[in-house]
C-alpha cells in the first residue's frame, strides 16, 4: 500500500519524530511504499544537519538520511515553515541573502502542495505530532 | 472499515482519549501510543472509561512505548491488544483512514 | 466540451479532505500555520471540509485584537476562504456551548453539527489533516 507520513513537531522535544522514523522503518520492511515524509510547523527541525546530539543520544536528522537513502524515501520540508524557522538549503539560501545553509543530505525544501499531493496520490496519511 | 484514531496523550492530563471516544463511530479503533499507553492499564482511574469503550472499539495499544515507560503489559487491561510498529503499520493499512488526535 | 489535452491526467483524482482545527490560535502556532494549508490546498480544488472543534472554535472568536501582543490577526483570512471555494465550515455545537460561545460570536457563518453527527462527516472523509 502506498502510505504518506506527516511529522509536525521537531526531534528531541517530542517523541513524533521518533515515531514516525519507527513507522516508516515498519512499513518499509513490510514492503509498503511510503509516498512521502513531509515535515510540517516544527517539523522542520528534523531536516537540520547543524544539530550535534551528545555521542551516546541517537541522532533523529541522520536517521532520516540514512533512510532515505537506504529506500530512495522522498524527505519534503515545507518551505514556508522552514523560512520562520531558519532552515535552508544552498539555493533559499542565496535566495535570501543568508551567508549559510544548514539543510541535512536526503532532505529537500518545497511548497504545501506537496502535503496536499500526498494526500491525493496516497492510500493514508499517517500523522505525528503534539 | 472505519478509520483508527491515534492517542497520543496521557489520560492524566489532557482530554485527548475523552474526544477520540466521542468521535469514534461503532466499529472504529483506538490506538494508544507514546504518552497515550498510559490509559491502558487496570487500576488507574480511567480503566473503567476505556473498558467500556471496548464495547464499541477494539483498542491497541503500542508495546514499545509500554516497555520504553517501565509499564508492564502484564498490566494492559483485558481486552486490549498490544501491537508492535509492524502492528501499527497493519491497522493503518486494514482501516480506512487514521485521524491522529494530536 | 473539454479539449482532449484538457483531460484530467494533470488534475489527478478528487479527494474528500478534512481539515480538523481543535487549537486555539496565538498561544501556539498551528491555528495560523494550519489555515496555510487549507489556502494552498484549495488551489488543488478537492473536495474540502473544515472542522472546527475543541480549542478550534476560538480561531474563529468575532474581535480578536492582537495589536498589544505583537503577533499579526490573522482571523479575517477566515472570511476570505469563501473566495477560494471553501464553503464547507462546520462548528460542534458541544465544544461551542462548553465554552460559552454561540454562532454570534463567530466571524464567519458556519453549520453546526452534534458531535454525532461530526464523527459521521469525518467517516465519509478520505484525508484527514488535524492539527
Amino acid at each position: 500500500m502506498k502510505l504518506s507520513v506527516l511529522v509536525n513537531e521537531g526531534p528531541y522535544q517530542h517523541q513524533s519524530a521518533d515515531s514516525a522514523i519507527q513507522f516508516t522503518t515498519a512499513a518499509l520492511k513490510k514492503g509498503h511504499e511510503i509516498f512521502r515524509v513531509f515535515f510540517y510547523h516544527d517539523g522542520v527541525n528534523n531536516g537540520t544537519r547543524f544539530a550535534v546530539p551528545p555521542k551516546d543520544d541517537r541522532n533523529i536528522t541522520e536517521q532520516w538520511t540514512a533512510l532515505s537513502k537506504e529506500y530512495n524515501l522522498d524527505l519534503v520540508i515545507c518551505i514556508a515553515a522552514a523560512q520562520r524557522r531558519g532552515i535552508l538549503d544552498e539555493n533559499e539560501a542565496k535566495r535570501q541573502g543568508k551567508d549559510g545553509h544548514n539543510m541535512a543530505d536526503g532532505f529537500r525544501i518545497s511548497g504545501l502542495g506537496q502535503l496536499i499531493e500526498a494526500g491525493i496520490q496516497s492510500d493514508r496519511l499517517v500523522i505525528f505530532g503534539d | 472499515m472505519p478509520m483508527l484514531h491515534t492517542v497520543n496523550k496521557s489520560p492524566f492530563e489532557r482530554r485527548t482519549l475523552d474526544t477520540a471516544l466521542r468521535h469514534a463511530v461503532k466499529g472504529a479503533a483506538i490506538l494508544l501510543i507514546e504518552d497515550g499507553v498510559y490509559a491502558a492499564f487496570d487500576g488507574t482511574v480511567v480503566a473503567e472509561k476505556v473498558k467500556s469503550a471496548l464495547k464499541d472499539h477494539k483498542i491497541y495499544v503500542l508495546g514499545p512505548d509500554v516497555a520504553a515507560r517501565g509499564m508492564s503489559e502484564h498490566h494492559v487491561i483485558d481486552g486490549l491488544q498490544v501491537v508492535d510498529y509492524g502492528g501499527f503499520v497493519d491497522l493503518v493499512v486494514e482501516y480506512d483512514k487514521v485521524q491522529s488526535w494530536l | 466540451m473539454a479539449e482532449p489535452w484538457e483531460d484530467d491526467e494533470l488534475e489527478g483524482p478528487v479527494r474528500k479532505f478534512m481539515y480538523v482545527n481543535r487549537r486555539a490560535p496565538y498561544g501556539t502556532i498551528y491555528a495560523l500555520e494550519s489555515l496555510e494549508v487549507v489556502l494552498i490546498a484549495a488551489a488543488f480544488e478537492q473536495d474540502v471540509t473544515l472542522v472546527f472543534m475543541d480549542d478550534g472554535v476560538y480561531q474563529i472568536k468575532k474581535e480578536q485584537n492582537t495589536e498589544a501582543i505583537g503577533v499579526k490577526n490573522f482571523s479575517p483570512t477566515y472570511r476570505a476562504l469563501e473566495g477560494y471555494d471553501v464553503e464547507k465550515l462546520y462548528v460542534e455545537r458541544e465544544s461551542l456551548q462548553s465554552r460559552g460561545l454561540t454562532v454570534e460570536d463567530l466571524i464567519v457563518p458556519v453549520q453546526i453539527v452534534d458531535k454525532d453527527q461530526l464523527a459521521e462527516l469525518m467517516e465519509e472523509q478520505e484525508v484527514i489533516l488535524s492539527f
